[in-house]
């Protein structure tokens, strides 16, 4: 049961991964890259129960926190350009345009 | 004990796969000229590098790297963007032959100096003759931590993880000092600098 789960999320990694490596546009990669930090957080958490120590469980849930950081901050960075803006709005939200690098096809 | 079997295999085939995973991720990330596809890819090799250390019992080293490489490095990195380009300059033609011999001279040093180490769990290293054989002993009587790098980092050298703690706190603390936030802060200047035409 363990070695079937286990397969499948390898497989499944090997496809974010080609995702990730032939985009084509920046945000199936952001989009991959967020998969696949899911995927690193459920493959820890499974060769912890395959190598019976299940308290790997915890690190697992830990790297679901530091993945979380990373996205919020491609989250800012698209959105508003810089990170110098407060994620809680205040009043209006601000104008903005797409990055140069971030159109599809970029 | 076959569940053991199957475990240790299945631990050395992930391990294999994720390793092989690093070596894509970056032959990719060197022909990529694109930097926020770079910064993308380099969160995720830092992710499976995090995830192999925890394979091979180096809890800590995947916390840090983790933490480091795959949490902040890509936020510092999207910053760095900002302010430059979105994609590096077209290289020369054989720009990188330089590079590529230091590289595989550095490589080659390196696995010529691995034949000298001893083998893993060798009773005879010096690792396990010194003062590392007495912590594995006393170590659950001590302190009840099962990992035993853990332990000797957070109890027997407490203190001296706190001071480093302390020194990385106050390094962060001056970049803050510095750089500042909000509409205080370097790159805002620059902007506002740049919108009234006083910087080019």
């Amino acid at each position: 049961m363990m070695m079937a789960a286990l397969i499948a999320l390898i497989v499944s990694m090997c496809l974010l991964l080609i995702r990730a490596l032939m985009g084509p546009t920046l945000y199936d990669r952001v989009l991959a890259v967020n998969s696949f930090g899911t995927k690193t957080v459920l493959l820890i958490g499974l060769m912890g129960f395959v190598m019976g120590r299940p308290d790997f469980l915890d690190i697992a849930i830990l790297y679901t926190l530091i993945n979380f950081t990373s996205t919020i901050a491609v989250l800012k960075f698209f959105r508003y350009r810089s990170f110098q803006v407060p994620l809680a709005r205040r009043g209006e939200p601000r104008a903005v345009a797409p990055i140069a690098g971030g159109e599809p096809n970029a | 004990m076959t569940g053991d079997m199957m475990g240790e295999a299945s631990t050395s085939i992930i391990s294999a796969l994720l390793l092989s995973i690093l070596f894509v991720m970056g032959v990719a990330i060197a022909h990529l000229r694109n930097l926020f596809a770079i910064v993308m890819l380099s969160g995720i090799y830092s992710l499976v590098c995090a995830a192999w250390y925890i394979l091979v019992d180096a809890v800590d080293v995947g916390f840090t790297e983790a933490a480091v490489g795959a949490g902040m490095s890509t936020a510092v990195l999207l910053g760095a963007i900002l302010l430059t380009s979105r994609n590096a300059k077209p290289e020369r033609r054989f720009a990188r032959l330089g590079p590529l011999a230091v590289c595989i001279a550095a490589g080659a040093m390196l696995i010529y100096a691995t034949s000298d180490l001893p083998a893993a769990g060798d009773p005879a290293s010096p690792a396990n003759t010194g003062v590392g054989l007495t912590y594995l002993q006393i170590n659950w009587a001590d302190t009840g931590v099962p990992n035993v790098v853990t332990s000797v980092l957070a109890s027997y050298r407490g203190f001296d993880t706190l001071g480093e703690t302390l020194v990385v706190f106050i390094a962060g603390l001056a970049v803050v000092l510095l750089l500042g936030f909000g509409e205080r802060s370097l790159a805002e200047t620059l902007r506002k600098l740049k919108k009234e035409d006083k910087v080019p």
